[in-house]
């Protein structure tokens, strides 16, 4: 055989070629699209031109705050959502999360809607939640996501109503519009998915929380059930793209009401207090976790003050976890 | 409102009567105009916030005691105990009350910065509770707390390095009681009352007792003094128990006892086994359309089969009170509360008394209903059931309903197997067995090996499960099991009937053809108060 036949065929690529190929991206050819739309059909049939020295009228927000999520409570939206749950996000976070319950018994007095408090550190947190509630309250639930981030566009609004139950939470000013949402559809029975801390945990160590939950709760007259997450941090914690299995350990606290002349202010404290003492159970054991918190001993969500690189070693191994059965039988 | 239990005359429209029959149903029709059915009273309304209940009794006891809180101390000794694998039944939904209420007791305990805690399981000479069965009682998160550290753990009433005698009462009974409770500044005893025989002194100096001290009240003169053993002030057992309880209020620890009535929810009203809990003329359509399912569905299974199925149910038994304090005052108004559920008025005695047994006793929960304990559950728990008199006279017939089958569980219930091959092929007469037999199975070093190490009853369980029926083998003039193994019912000393009209035609020759009926529609539990 001869050595001109074993070389690659050459491709045709030049300068030109190239330059054709990137004028025929998407967004170009939509645009073409458009113009030769308007070119050839007048209005109404396509939007006016603005005369010049026309200030127009400010277009109405869809998205953000603002995106309307009533669709996604009604009877068809909840019916698919029951399918996504039960037959994607379930077995997703079983595989991904391997999660243990504790406390469920303690909601077993438990009636009607409630609030539903957890720390945050991963993404991760919404649907192990939203696969591990138990019924009743599971299948009836909204949950506070930041209107910022879930809702900012009209892609991600419809489907973070849609899959999660999502209502849009304000956290950047404060406005009304998310809190008589969330009230209204707390009167009306459902209950309530909060991360009180406002966002993920930056740094693996948990935020103050902030009185949203407690407001709720007293304005509503509804129990806020604290929970705890454990081990979602190594799954998928801010800043990475790519979920690792772990295990992760989910503790539900008693239900707790507002006593008679607590502000939310307080009352958010006290939430926290009790989210830390489920985290101190879940470290060490019930016994430990309550001689602490009756000793006012019980170590904080939000970690030592300390030097920062202190804070990230005081927190240990976060590399992913997984549950193994013992080699030998427990006798 | 629920409504009390009550005596159902029997006519020609009453339907027929549902009679249980181990892991399995008979309806059966009684003779009319000279029957009568005794009904249970509804389940009681159970209280609204149980957790805050057990509080407020905490903070509030009965009787001559402070407050739990003022008892609690750092550097103290405190030890915790409970009730076994034999309360309530069958086994109740979690969280069950033992947790509930150990939860309360730890949670002041670790508000008092007490560090010296251990929970004991107190089962006498029962066989130990697994892992599952603990978790069950306690809750996982007192188990998972307590017991790697070996702070929770179940009695042993054959180990001499932890028993301890705390003395003897005025009638030479030895009271011996587990170590550690006995050394214990504080011993807080968390009971769950199912009948009226439970709770009291007979919870510390039965349950945390040895054979030694046992002895002295489970036995055959004993239970053929108590009238029955279900009435307190006319029980033998509760005499010897009480005086047991002297020696401990003189000498012993600190008691602080908590105890809890739960209600007769034990069916359910939802589901298919809560027709069970209905009167037979309250069954509806589909009521009827359930229970034939169930009856030709469990028809077609295994006996395992039937048996995994029953001793899966969980009972949804729900708390009715919870009292706090010193022993006796206590179990006073534990008392009340359980003969307010259970108390059915009855008038005048019968000739003939039935009863349809069912799957669960005490002593087989997770296991099989053995022969002996077959016998025991009627003759011993089902027969004294009643306030004042018997509700069959004197030389009268029992009739139960029970397949008995001539089958053991190798694992808890080894000395059971010899008490029955051995035993009762030589005798049926308790003061007998008594004499004879005991000591030799209550001594024997392979029983006991098996009671402190595997899961087993230990040796002289049969004994007192045999010592239990004794008031009523005196009592009766003759006992017939309808459906059992005819084998193993004829070692047991009774008369085997295929059908409950040739029962009846059997009894007919004790007590003649016109015998009066009474049958007891129990489970949910009643007991008869014969006026």
């Amino acid at each position: 055989m001869s050595r001109r036949s074993t070389e690659p065929k050459r491709l045709p690529v030049n300068g030109r070629t190239l330059a054709q190929a990137a004028r025929a991206t998407a967004p170009a050819l939509a645009a073409r699209a458009r113009s030769a739309v308007r070119a050839g059909l007048p209005f109404p049939l396509t939007p006016p031109p603005v005369p010049a020295g026309v200030e127009p009228p400010e277009r109405e927000r869809t998205t953000g705050a603002d995106y309307d999520t009533d669709w996604a409570r009604s009877y068809p939206a909840r019916a698919a959502r029951v399918l996504l749950v039960e037959g994607v996000v379930k077995p997703t976070v079983q595989a991904l999360a391997s999660p243990r319950l504790r406390g469920l018994d303690r909601l077993e007095a438990l009636e009607g809607p409630a609030i539903f408090a957890a720390n945050h550190h991963s993404h991760v947190d919404t649907p192990l939640l939203l696969s591990t509630l138990p019924e009743p309250w599971r299948h009836r639930l909204v949950i506070g996501a930041a209107a910022d981030y879930f809702f900012g566009n009209r892609v991600t609004a419809p489907l973070s109503a849609l899959v999660i139950g999502a209502i849009p939470i304000e956290r950047q000013k404060v406005g009304r519009r998310s809190a008589d949402l969330a009230a209204g559809l707390i009167d009306d029975g459902w209950s309530f998915l909060i991360f009180p801390e406002g966002g993920r945990s930056p740094d693996g160590w948990g935020q103050p929380f902030r009185g949203g939950a407690a407001y709720l709760a007293i304005r509503c007259g509804v129990p806020v059930v604290p929970v705890h997450l454990e081990g979602t941090g190594r799954i998928l914690r801010k800043g990475k793209n790519v979920p690792q299995r772990s295990v992760s350990v989910v503790t539900f606290g008693r239900p707790l009401h507002p006593v008679e002349g607590e502000d939310s202010r307080r009352f958010a404290s006290r939430l926290e207090a009790e989210v830390a003492a489920l985290a101190d159970e879940a470290r060490t054991d019930w016994w430990q976790a309550r001689q602490r918190a009756h000793a006012q001993a019980t170590p904080g969500l939000q970690g030592p003050e300390i030097a920062e690189w202190r804070r990230t070693w005081a927190l240990g191994d976060r590399r992913p976890r997984r549950r193994r059965s013992p080699a030998w039988p427990e006798l | 409102m629920p409504r009390p239990g009550f005596v159902l005359e029997v006519d020609r429209s009453t339907p027929p009567v549902l009679f249980h029959h181990g892991e399995g149903f008979r309806l059966e029709k009684l003779p009319p105009e000279r029957s009568r059915v005794v009904y249970p009273a509804e389940p009681l309304a159970p209280l609204e916030r149980p957790d805050d209940a057990i509080r407020h009794a905490l903070r509030n006891p009965v009787g001559d005691s402070e407050p739990l809180h003022a008892l609690l101390r750092p550097g103290m000794k405190l030890t915790i105990a409970f009730d076994d694998i034999s309360l309530p039944l069958p086994p109740m939904k979690r969280p069950d009350i033992r947790q509930r209420v150990i939860e309360a007791v730890l949670d002041e305990a670790a508000a008092a910065g007490v560090d010296d805690v251990e929970l004991i399981a107190a089962l006498a000479l029962h066989r130990r509770m697994t892992e599952d069965e603990l978790r069950h009682a306690v809750g996982d998160r007192v188990y998972e707390a307590f017991a790697p550290s070996g702070r929770l753990y179940n009695h042993d009433a054959e180990d001499p390095d932890n028993l301890t005698k705390v003395g003897t009462t005025d009638h030479d009974e030895p009271v011996i009681i587990n170590r550690r409770a006995a050394e214990s500044d504080l011993l807080v005893y968390v009971n769950i009352n199912i009948v009226s025989m439970d709770g009291g002194w007979k919870s510390t100096a039965t349950g945390l007792s040895a054979y030694e001290s046992l002895k002295h009240h489970h036995n055959v003169h004993t239970m053929q003094h108590s009238r029955s053993f279900m009435d307190r002030h006319r029980s033998e057992l509760h005499h010897s128990n009480w005086r047991m309880g002297e020696v401990l209020k003189a000498d012993g620890p600190k008691i602080f006892q908590i105890e809890t009535t739960i209600n007769n929810d034990v069916f359910g009203t939802e589901g298919p086994m809560s027709v069970l809990q209905k009167r037979e003329w309250e069954w509806t359509a589909r009521d009827r359309m359930t229970f034939l399912g169930m009856q030709k569905g469990l028809d077609r299974l295994s006996g395992r089969t039937r048996r995994r199925i029953f001793q899966s149910w969980k009972a949804p038994h729900a708390m009715t009170s919870v009292q706090a304090g010193e022993v006796e005052a206590v179990h006073e108004v534990t008392t009340e509360h359980v003969f307010r559920q259970h108390l059915v008025p009855i008038e005048g005695q019968t000739d003939i008394l039935t009863m349809g047994l069912p799957y669960i006793c005490p002593y087989n929960v997770n296991s099989i209903m053995n022969p002996i304990l077959v016998m025991c559950l009627g003759l011993g728990y089902f027969f004294n059931l009643y306030r004042g008199q018997p509700p069959v006279r004197e030389g009268g017939v029992l009739i139960m309903s029970h397949p008995t089958p001539w089958e053991f569980h190798p694992v808890h219930h080894p000395s059971y197997i010899d008490f029955f091959e051995q035993v009762l092929a030589e005798t049926t007469d308790p003061a007998e067995i008594e004499a004879r037999f005991e000591k030799d199975y209550a001594e024997d070093e392979w029983y006991r090996h098996l009671y402190r190490t595997s899961y087993a009853y230990h040796g002289v369980h049969p004994f007192y499960m045999w010592y239990w029926g004794s008031h009523a083998l005196q009592h009766l003039g003759r006992v017939i099991i309808v459906g059992g193994d005819v084998k193993a019912v004829r070692r047991l000393g009774f008369q085997p009937a295929s059908t409950l009209q040739d029962a009846l035609e059997m009894a007919s020759d004790v007590v003649g053809r016109d015998g009066t009926i009474t049958h007891l529609h129990n489970p949910p539990i009643l007991m008869a108060d014969v006026t």
